[in-house]
């Protein structure tokens, strides 16, 4: 493992880099494909709804996936990540348009732990709202 | 109807291999619109240290939640899935999951309750590699809405 972060350049409060991670209909199709969930409600605007939903949503574990991200690409070695965990508290409703929505993600390091390892706190939002709670990482850096 | 307790505890035999394969890792990687070399370039991945290229962080769910489809589906847990949501994932890593892993997964029923109505059922899945070594370990929360009232 090879982070391209070290230990001792950060400390509580050190924040990494936020992104922003587009996210359309054709996105959700494609994670659908390539992660093997076929649940209609990431892609059937009519079963959404039957279901009690305002519309098609994202894969938890899509915005899941995205939101490490801020993680992987402040470290560089997306294997220095130890634990990852979420809590899904809100969903990610995916209009049929071209701009679909936008989660914005952000990283604060929380915690020093030992063995060159952080753990880092994400806030994950859609429209102003959080998405995930309790989103952690613990990472090992150089 | 509330779940059964006894089932707490309850293992189940582990799952056939699956192979990950590196184009997969790469399909996996494109759908999030990661580019980190590290999914696809073997050598990228070399010089981080790994033997082959890596699968990002949340890869090994698709293996482990199929895995837990042994649990979901036991008739005798008699888990309604069509009022199930995921509630918390969670991943502890040995190593990252990589390109050539024949990975399986034992599925342990570790917390069965009653939140609100809602039934929450905590799975443990323990992803082994070829060798018999922990790669990862996945904690998935399912939560089950109670059926509407007739």
């Amino acid at each position: 493992m090879t982070a391209k972060i070290s230990y001792a350049d950060v400390e509580v409060g050190t924040e990494l880099p936020a992104q922003t991670f587009p996210v359309t209909r054709a996105t959700l199709v494609q994670y659908a494909g390539a992660s093997g969930d076929f649940n209609p409600i990431h892609w059937n605007e009519k079963f959404a709804k039957e279901v009690g939903l305002p519309d098609v949503i994202a894969h938890g574990m899509f915005t899941m996936a995205e939101a490490i991200r801020v993680v992987t690409d402040w470290v560089g070695d997306p294997g220095a990540v130890v634990e990852y965990g979420v809590r899904f508290t809100r969903p990610v409703v995916v209009p049929n348009d071209d701009r679909g929505a936008t989660v914005e993600v952000s990283g604060t390091v929380a915690a020093k732990l030992d063995d060159n390892t952080v753990r880092v706190d994400l806030t994950a939002t859609h429209a102003g709202q959080k998405v995930l709670g309790m989103s952690r990482a613990v990472v090992r850096l150089g | 109807m509330a779940l059964d307790q006894s089932f707490v505890g309850r293992s189940y035999p582990p799952t056939e291999p699956y192979e990950v394969g590196r184009e997969k890792i790469r399909e996996f990687a494109e759908a999030v619109g990661d580019a980190n070399p590290a999914y696809t370039d073997t050598e990228a991945a070399k010089a981080l240290g790994h033997p082959e290229v890596i699968a990002p962080p949340t890869f090994v769910f698709s293996i482990t939640f199929k895995a837990a489809g042994q649990v979901v589906a036991d008739p005798q847990l008699g888990l309604d899935y069509s009022r199930v949501v995921h509630g918390d994932q969670k991943f502890a890593y040995s190593r990252p999951v990589r390109a050539g892993d024949r990975l399986t997964v034992t599925s342990t029923i570790e917390k069965i309750r009653s939140m609100a109505g809602n039934e929450v059922l905590d799975i443990r899945g323990e992803v082994h590699d070829q060798a018999g070594e922990h790669v990862v370990t996945a904690w998935t929360k399912l939560v089950a809405r109670p059926a509407e009232e007739a």
